[in-house]
């Protein structure tokens, strides 16, 4: 579903990434973490071309992101994404920001699109909010909506950029949930986290990342019984006491 | 206060609001044009083509470092010898229609400016997320960023209009008759400069002061949705 095949970026001269190379399958979880700056975030709004990168390659069902002639807004449309900021249109109601993209993009008509935004605003536990604008919502709720917003367009894969850690705490698991379930539905995630619960709860594979590079990629039970690298254990340390 | 003639100001009302009807039109065409003209000035300046960035820029700086009055005249005077350029025929458009491309094109030069801080203040994460739901560049845009940038600088583009619409008495020095001019006229013929000039100065206190209350009630407002 999503190959990333050594990748690097440059800032500059700055590295970010460096031959970064992993690769989700269809209905796989993978959770991405490392310390701030490790690249986490870039690597990941690599997938769907929000930032462009100089080696490498990376194909999202079977299309290749890099390559020029690729039409990018139609790839994106099918790779849904969460924002640490959450990134609701603050000048819309929910109903309009859940149905927006489907119109313009999808090409779906005014109710279609509402009928759908509705529904999986339904399943996120918000239906009584449809009328509001995002500045009246908590920042789960928000986060809740962004995720129905990306579910509205039929993703075939999701992409979470820390998607909790903007969230005060008594409000984490509420996303967390929504998450959870997406993924016991088969979803196809790439999950920037350092909420290791939910990477012990779903994932499939742990990614930790350093200094733009993959240090680690393993399946979850050797990520979390013996790390192989140090610097992985010693951050493992850190976030488990923590 | 005895020798003030109220009848001045009632015979001659008829000429008077013609002035302002004309003001008013150069002002709301100025706006309307400006802004959208504007518009896709600042998008042009926030691009990453850089020919479109040099002309951006160098439109907004020269209209920005000459006096208004000039501009009036030199496409008062530049304007039809283009038009018969381009049209092959001489085309009298006379100084009243002239002033409603000036003002647009002028105005548009200062409302780009405020539309390019507009869209500043649209925290990047909106373009992205936009991009992510698989708008283009020009539905993010128009969708996303504009609205914002727009209800952000709505008290500030108010602002400059009141500004624009105190500006269109320059329209003397071509000759269309304004509001102002209006007043001018009537006081060179009649000699009653203190009716005149107090009427015009009335007129346009109440105007200007209500379009400040209402930028200060958008300031509020705007405020509080965000
Ligand atoms: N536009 C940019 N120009 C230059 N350097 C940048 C830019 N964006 C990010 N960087 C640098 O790239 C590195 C990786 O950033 P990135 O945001 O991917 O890290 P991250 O792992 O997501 O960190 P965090 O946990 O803080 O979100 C950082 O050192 C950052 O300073
Ligand atoms: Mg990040």
């Amino acid at each position: 579903m999503i190959e990333i095949n050594n990748v690097s970026k440059w800032y500059g001269s700055f590295q970010v990434l460096t031959d970064c190379t992993t690769q989700v399958s269809k209905s796989e979880v993978v959770v991405v973490c490392g310390p701030s700056g490790s690249g986490k975030s870039t690597l990941i709004k690599c997938v769907n071309a929000l930032e462009p990168f100089q080696q490498g390659s990376i194909v999202v069902n079977g299309i290749a992101v890099q390559d020029p002639k690729t039409d990018l807004p139609k790839l994106r449309a099918k790779v849904g994404m969460v924002f640490q900021n959450f990134e609701l249109f603050p000048h819309m109601t929910i109903t309009d920001n859940l149905a927006i993209a489907q119109i313009k993009v999808l090409g779906r008509s005014r109710d279609e699109a509402v009928d759908k935004g509705l529904k999986l605003l339904d399943r996120v536990g918000l239906k009584a909010q449809a009328a509001k604008f995002p500045g009246q919502l908590s920042g789960g709720q928000q986060q809740r909506v962004a995720i129905a917003r990306a579910l509205a367009m039929d993703p075939i894969c999701m992409l979470f950029d820390e998607p909790t850690s903007a969230l005060d705490p008594e409000m984490i698991n509420e996303v967390l949930d929504v998450m959870v379930q997406l993924a016991h539905e088969g979803m196809t995630m790439m999950c920037v986290t350092h909420e290791m619960g939910f990477a012990r709860k779903v994932a499939n594979r742990v990614i930790f990342m350093d200094r733009g590079a993959i240090v680690e990629d393993a399946a979850k039970e050797d990520f979390f019984g013996q790390p192989r690298s140090e610097r992985a254990q010693a951050f493992l340390a850190k976030i488990l006491n923590h | 206060m005895s020798d003030f003639d109220f009848s001045v100001i009632v015979q001659n009302w008829a000429f008077l609001a013609e002035g302002l009807r004309y003001t008013l039109q150069v002002t709301v065409t100025a706006m309307i044009g400006g802004i959208l003209i504007g518009t896709v000035l600042a998008l042009m300046r926030l691009s990453s083509i850089t020919p479109l960035q040099w002309f951006a820029a160098g439109y907004v700086n020269i209209f920005r470092s000459v006096p208004l009055v000039q501009v009036i005249l030199a496409f008062y005077l530049i304007l039809p010898l283009v038009l018969q350029m381009i049209t092959g025929k001489q085309i009298p458009i006379g100084a009243a229609n002239s002033a409603y491309f000036t003002f647009t094109i002028f105005e548009a030069a200062y409302y780009s400016e405020i539309m390019r801080s507009g869209i500043q203040s649209v925290p990047r994460g909106q373009v992205g997320a936009g991009y992510a739901l698989g708008f283009t560049y020009g539905q993010a845009m128009r969708y996303v960023v504009l609205p914002q940038a727009f209800r952000n600088m709505l008290p500030v583009l108010l602002t400059q209009t009141i500004i624009l619409f105190q500006d269109v008495s320059l329209v003397y020095a071509i000759g269309a008759t304004d509001f102002f001019g209006a007043a001018d006229k009537i006081t060179q013929r009649d000699l009653r400069p203190v009716e005149m000039y107090t009427t015009v100065a009335v007129v346009y206190f109440i105007i200007c002061f209500t379009l400040s209350r209402l930028v200060k009630w958008l300031q509020s407002h705007i405020a509080i949705i965000r």
